[in-house]
């Protein structure tokens, strides 16, 4: 399916607050919401914005040889990576969308999924259909893990792999004005069984949602329904997870049909992605801190949101494969 | 400006002082080593002495001098050992600090020449450094521990003394055509060593600019901490590239056993703060000293393309730094005798 046409009546600046107009902001009345954070002071308090510019590539690119940015991310690498997924994401997973519209074209933007098989299908499907359709780079966030394994640490770098560090997330956000993806199940979403299969994980403790809010950008849901069947974890043993230093050891079904092949290759489940509506958060960028309760509030409704949205797409959803 | 400058003999020492000479509000110009100085210099007053605490108050006391510029901070542990090193950068920061922070004391200015190994290089890092901000793994070595530890006293002496303006430059990894670092020498080989499947983000920085920005902190009142360092990044495969060197890898487990052969057969020496940058690199945000209003001459990628051409030059004319040997009876005739005619006095 192709996706629909961004809508053009969206006005920018409502989707978009906080980044550009913190002017108008600070000359605006306290909104209804202002109540609702507990720990603002009586007295407002101007936001410690530190107004930096964006800090672009300085112009030596003639001089260069390769194009990895300081991310690490290289756009020849990634649009390999691209080439040689295609097929996989055309014809084996047939990754069909469903509200792309909701993804700005430009402005960062923090894409929030649920997250699931044992290697993770997922990240790279959001990943290749976003930059495909709009043209964006998508930076992912991931453990620190990768960064520790040799080749594919490097590999992974190139193609849009960030620590999740928070100044990471808040700078690729704030000042570079970029999408990112972010799992806030981490693994523990991935190294679920098959039986809790679309049943999501705690969220973390919220910290992506203080990154946006700091960064001043909206957070974006985005429900994934075909990877869980993808790659399913039958069963997991703790011994070999604590020898091996991974985070889970999985036995899972692709490997009981497949033998050896079993570990990288995944089954041909559909897989189908809704991108939900951008949630705004009507707190100043830049703060000290947020309210943890706030913080823990919007947390739990993206989550809430994001189940719903699974629960609604499995409900219409024919057969896992079709 | 009355100046003092420590590690006159480094080539870092030598090449500040030649520049600071050009300057018409420098009167006095005090230099400081163990070891003589690298460039001829013009009216720099060199003083062999080591970092003891009496002399350097002596030395600080009947100078009178107002700024400190303090580059004696080793950070090549390829070249010094540890004892040394711990010697020179806690011991002779510390009697330096103590000195200018004495009694009567005229220092109003305090300019350190710190490096951005005290970050450290690991999994967990931020992608980019920002001044405030602590590295995330222990040290290891003595290099970054002392680093450390100087960084602490130099903050109790602002901490001490509000009067005096303190200025800590943290410099990323130095190339240049005079200027040797475990990198320019590892790029000089002729294969180049990597740590297979790591491809780490780096920075460098021009030896002009490290001059420069020296300079800059003296004529200009920035107290604070900067981190220096060639805007943009590169990878090191890409280094390896412009410089048109092949690359040998060493294995990704084991790195330090396995550069331990090429440090006894003296083909290159990499300390393990250079393989965890090799392996994790270090990128540090570099906005702050702009902002305060210091320009680059040399991108990290530009820095790297200039290292590449010398390193040209080098290949057909052979070693090209500049000989120069210091004599002190001429130093002193030149300074000081009756029969040369010296302008303006």
């Amino acid at each position: 399916m192709t996706p629909p046409a961004d809508d053009p009546t969206a006005p920018e600046a409502e989707r978009r607050p906080g980044v550009l107009e913190v002017e108008e902001a600070e000359i605006l009345d306290l909104g209804p919401a202002e109540a609702a954070t507990p720990t603002r002071a009586l007295v407002r308090v101007p936001p410690r914005v530190t107004r930096e510019l964006p800090d672009p590539e300085p112009p030596d690119r003639e001089i260069r040889f390769g194009d990895v940015d300081p991310w690490g991310r290289s756009e020849r690498m990634r649009s390999l990576a691209r080439r040689l997924y295609d097929p996989l994401y055309r014809y084996w997973f047939r990754v069909e969308w469903e509200g792309l519209e909701n993804i700005p074209v430009d402005g960062g933007a923090l894409l929030v999924s649920n997250h699931a098989a044992a290697i993770p299908s997922d990240a790279p499907a959001i990943m290749h259909g976003i930059e495909t359709e709009l043209g964006r780079p998508v930076y992912g966030l991931a453990e620190y893990l990768f960064r520790d394994l040799p080749g594919v640490g490097t590999l992974w770098a190139r193609a849009g792999g960030v620590t999740a560090h928070p100044d990471n997330a808040y700078r690729l956000l704030k000042e570079d004005q970029q999408l990112v993806l972010v799992f806030p199940e981490g693994t523990k979403g991935t190294g679920k069984l098959y039986k809790d299969r679309y049943r999501l994980a705690r969220f973390g403790r919220g910290g992506f949602v203080e990154i946006a809010m700091r960064a001043g950008v909206p957070i974006i849901p985005i429900a994934v329904v075909g990877a869980e069947e993808s790659m399913p974890i039958l069963f997991k043993s703790r011994r070999l997870a604590n020898l091996t230093g991974m985070p889970y050891f999985p036995v899972t079904a692709n490997m009981l049909m497949m033998g050896p092949l079993g570990l990288v290759a995944y089954l041909p489940a559909k897989f189908r992605i809704r991108v939900l509506p951008p949630m705004h958060f009507d707190v100043d960028p830049d703060q000290e801190r947020y309210s943890r309760a706030r913080v823990m509030d919007a947390a739990e409704s993206i989550r809430g949101t994001i189940q719903d949205a699974l629960y609604d797409m499995l409900r219409t959803r024919r057969s896992t494969w079709w | 400006m009355r100046i003092l400058v420590t590690g006159l003999g480094t080539f870092w020492g030598s090449r500040l002082a030649q520049a600071l000479e050009a300057l018409d509000d420098v009167e006095v110009i005090v230099g400081l080593d163990t070891d003589e100085p690298r460039l001829p210099l013009e009216r720099t007053e060199f003083v062999r002495a080591d970092s003891d605490y009496s002399i350097l108050q002596r030395i600080v006391k009947a100078t009178r001098v107002d700024t400190i510029l303090h580059t004696h901070l080793l950070v090549d542990s390829t070249e010094h050992g540890t004892r040394r090193m711990h010697e020179v950068n806690v011991i002779g920061t510390m009697n330096l600090l103590a000195a200018a922070g004495a009694a009567g004391s005229t220092v109003r200015k305090l300019i350190v020449k710190s490096s951005t190994l005290i970050y450290g290089a690991g999994k967990r890092d931020p992608y980019f450094f920002r001044e405030e901000m602590e590295r995330t793994t222990p040290p290891r070595t003595e290099v970054e521990r002392s680093l450390l530890e100087t960084s602490a006293f130099v903050r109790d002496f602002a901490v001490d003394n509000p009067h005096v303006i303190v200025t800590k430059l943290r410099f990323c990894n130095v190339l240049g055509d005079d200027i040797s670092s475990p990198f320019s020498k590892a790029l000089r080989l002729p294969i180049v060593p990597e740590i297979m499947g790591f491809d780490p983000r780096l920075q460098f920085i021009h030896e002009d600019d490290i001059t420069r920005a020296l300079v800059f902190a003296t004529q200009n009142d920035v107290p604070g901490v900067f981190n220096v360092a060639g805007r943009g990044t590169m990878p090191w495969s890409e280094v390896c590239r412009v410089v048109g060197k092949r690359r040998v890898p060493l294995p990704p487990v084991l790195t330090n056993w396995a550069a331990e052969p090429l440090r006894m057969a003296r083909v290159v020496d990499l300390p393990p703060e250079v393989l965890d940058l090799l392996r994790y690199g270090r990128v540090v945000d570099t906005r702050a000293f702009r902002r305060a209003g210091f320009e680059y001459q040399y991108t990290t990628a530009a820095t790297v393309n200039a290292f590449a051409r010398s390193l040209r030059l080098e290949g057909v004319i052979g070693d090209n730094n500049p000989s120069y040997r210091y004599q002190r009876d001429v130093e002193t005739f030149f300074r000081h005798s009756p029969a040369v005619h010296r302008e303006g006095s």
